[in-house]
């Protein structure tokens, strides 16, 4: 089976506190700690493994700045046999219909069977993988937390659902699945993983290649625009406690007995 | 404006989601004199209740049945929306499991702009529609802006936009199923399986100490279930715990978890998504620990602690022991 697996270079949430620049034009970038997304990474190890069960290659591609080769060398280190970068200034600024416009050009390069992305990145958005799969016109399935490969051209897949419940359907090949975190249990990537795929050539398709104009992508095809980055008006939010450890542990205690919270 | 607003109106067992009132009121937003169609799609007797229930809310109600759509299978219902939708189209879903599953690709195919997980709207200007919403796991938010002239689908976040004040609406129920047409789809329900229940029920129970990524490490779990004990309480997770397989899905809180309604709920090293806090209801007194300041948690928590959890929780638990 030959897998491709959209991924996006994203500053790592739990690691970082964001904080919007003063004028709104966007967050404060200088000092954040990047990685690969999440969700995104379970999509790598899932590929990884069907690869192994089945048969085939997995291709790692992501849409980006230069910096985006980093995230793309870290996947192939955890088994991902080829690399894809999607780079060209007229990508900026794309909306999600954009990113989606350029991926799809991309699979249409290839002879996929099954394009997986994550279920959503650090916009929350959870739209790229469904526009990839209408603007290809092949069947999706978002938030998929299971995969087994049935026979011929069939996948039987779960979806998670509200109240952690999981709806199971058959799905024809080729299409698109955006998966969802606790799939699979990622495999780690040391630093000799990394220093194999070191020197590995990344191939670059640009909008020419991908056949791509302006008024697909980029600022200018965008729909959808940011108009600025804000922090909301704070709420009344939570009395945060305040002195030493001791004083604070006392203080909760007190609290905590008074709402029933010591049994 | 011109454009013909619509709300799909999520149901279950014959009764209409939450989400079905909180839909109009987005609507709203966008356009005061709004008078949104519901579209109700299903099959069954319990079909009509919804269309009814929705009637109460809706001034119009389209209703599609067909035996093929006794399942929200959003491969199915996609392109009918595609289809009966007219040109221009403003379609408002919840964001939900099912909306994230048929909004982006509807958008595509009806060339409209979409607009995920909306929190806010602060309404249209011309044909510039501007929205509210969250990025990085909700510690920075962004205004959007587009042109929806050429319609919009909008999938609303889940309790943003309070239901207004009940007014029957005393709409008409318009059955549509004739436009059904066929109806075919390269993937296939085949069943839900439930979740399973674990050794313990967290819904139970009036307190929880309740772990998230800030616990780091699989070896610090001891940390929190002293604390537990020490009060007497249950130890719960939000999803990455799960994700990293410390604990089973039954102590998950939130909405691919358990729902729960505890008196008191600590929320230990855990940043307070909207899914995480999805699932806590029952106006709980929460009290949150989380070294980064900016958590959403905070917004809240009655009460918070800006501290690391392993530094801090091992104190905490010192001194509730010493107090009993």
């Amino acid at each position: 089976m030959e897998i491709l697996v959209c991924v996006k270079r994203v500053p790592d949430s739990a690691e970082n506190e964001i904080e919007v620049k003063a004028d709104g034009s966007d967050i404060k970038r200088e000092d954040l700690v990047y990685s690969v997304n999440e969700w995104d990474n379970y999509a790598v190890e899932e590929a990884i493994q069907i690869v192994d069960r089945v048969g085939g290659s997995v291709t790692v591609a992501s849409i980006g700045s230069p910096e985006a080769e980093e995230v793309v060398r870290r996947e192939m280190a955890m088994g991902a046999n080829n690399g894809l970068l999607l780079t060209d200034p007229a990508f900026e600024g794309s909306d999600g219909r954009g990113i989606a416009a350029i991926l799809a050009a991309a699979v249409r390069k290839g002879n996929y069977d099954l394009v997986l992305t994550g279920a959503q990145a650090d916009d929350g958005a959870a739209q790229v993988g469904g526009m990839v799969a209408a603007l290809l016109d092949w069947p999706y399935a978002s938030l998929v937390n299971m995969i087994e490969v049935k026979e011929a051209g069939v996948l039987r897949i779960g979806r998670e659902i509200e109240g952690g419940n999981q709806e199971i359907n058959e799905i024809q090949m080729p299409c698109v699945l955006s998966i969802q975190t606790g799939i699979n249990e990622p495999r780690y990537v040391g630093i000799r993983g990394i220093r194999k795929v070191a020197a590995v050539e990344i191939p670059v398709l640009k909008a020419a290649d991908l056949g791509l104009g302006a008024a697909e992508v980029g600022r200018a095809g965008a729909r959808v625009k940011r108009a600025d980055y804000f922090v909301p008006p704070a709420g009344a939010g939570a009395e945060i406690l305040q002195g030493s450890t001791d004083e604070i542990t006392a203080k909760l205690v007190d609290l905590l007995k008074a709402k029933g919270g010591i049994k | 404006m011109a454009a013909q607003m619509f709300a799909y109106i999520l149901h279950k067992d014959g009764k209409a989601d939450d989400s079905a009132s909180e839909l109009v009121s987005a609507a709203r937003k966008i356009a005061p004199d709004a008078a949104p169609v519901a579209v109700v799609i299903g099959a069954g007797a319990g079909l009509d209740a919804v269309c009814a229930e929705a009637a109460g809310i809706y001034p119009q109600v389209w209703k599609f049945a067909h035996d093929a759509l006794a399942y929200p299978n959003a491969e199915l219902i996609r392109p009918l929306l595609q289809r009966v939708l007219p040109k221009g189209a403003v379609l408002l879903l919840p964001h939900t499991t099912f909306g994230m599953d048929v909004g982006p690709g509807l958008a595509v195919k009806l060339d409209a702009a979409y607009l995920p997980d909306v929190v806010g709207i602060d309404g249209l200007e011309g044909a510039t529609l501007k929205v509210v919403r969250q990025e990085f796991s909700g510690q920075a938010s962004t205004h959007l802006q587009a042109d929806i002239s050429g319609g919009a689908v909008i999938s609303v976040r889940s309790g943003c936009f309070p239901p207004e004040e009940t007014r029957s609406a005393g709409g008409q129920v318009a059955d549509k199923s004739a436009e059904v047409g066929d109806l075919a789809a390269r993937r296939r329900f085949v069943e839900v399986l439930q979740a399973e229940v674990g050794d313990v029920d967290i819904t139970k129970e009036e307190v929880l100490v309740s772990i998230g990524r800030g616990f780091g490490d699989k070896e610090n779990l001891p940390v929190a279930e002293e604390l537990a004990q020490a009060m007497g309480a249950v130890v719960s997770c939000s999803r990455p715990i799960v994700d990293a397989k410390w604990l089973e899905k039954g102590r998950q809180v939130g909405t691919s978890g358990k729902t729960v309604k505890p008196k008191v709920y600590l929320a230990l090293g855990i940043s307070g998504s909207f899914q995480h806090m999805g699932g806590l209801k029952g106006n709980p007194f929460i009290v949150a620990v989380n070294k980064n300041p900016k958590a959403p948690i905070f917004q809240v928590a009655n009460v918070g602690v800006v501290a690391d959890v392993l530094e801090f929780v091992p104190e905490l638990t010192k001194r509730v022991q010493e107090a009993k």
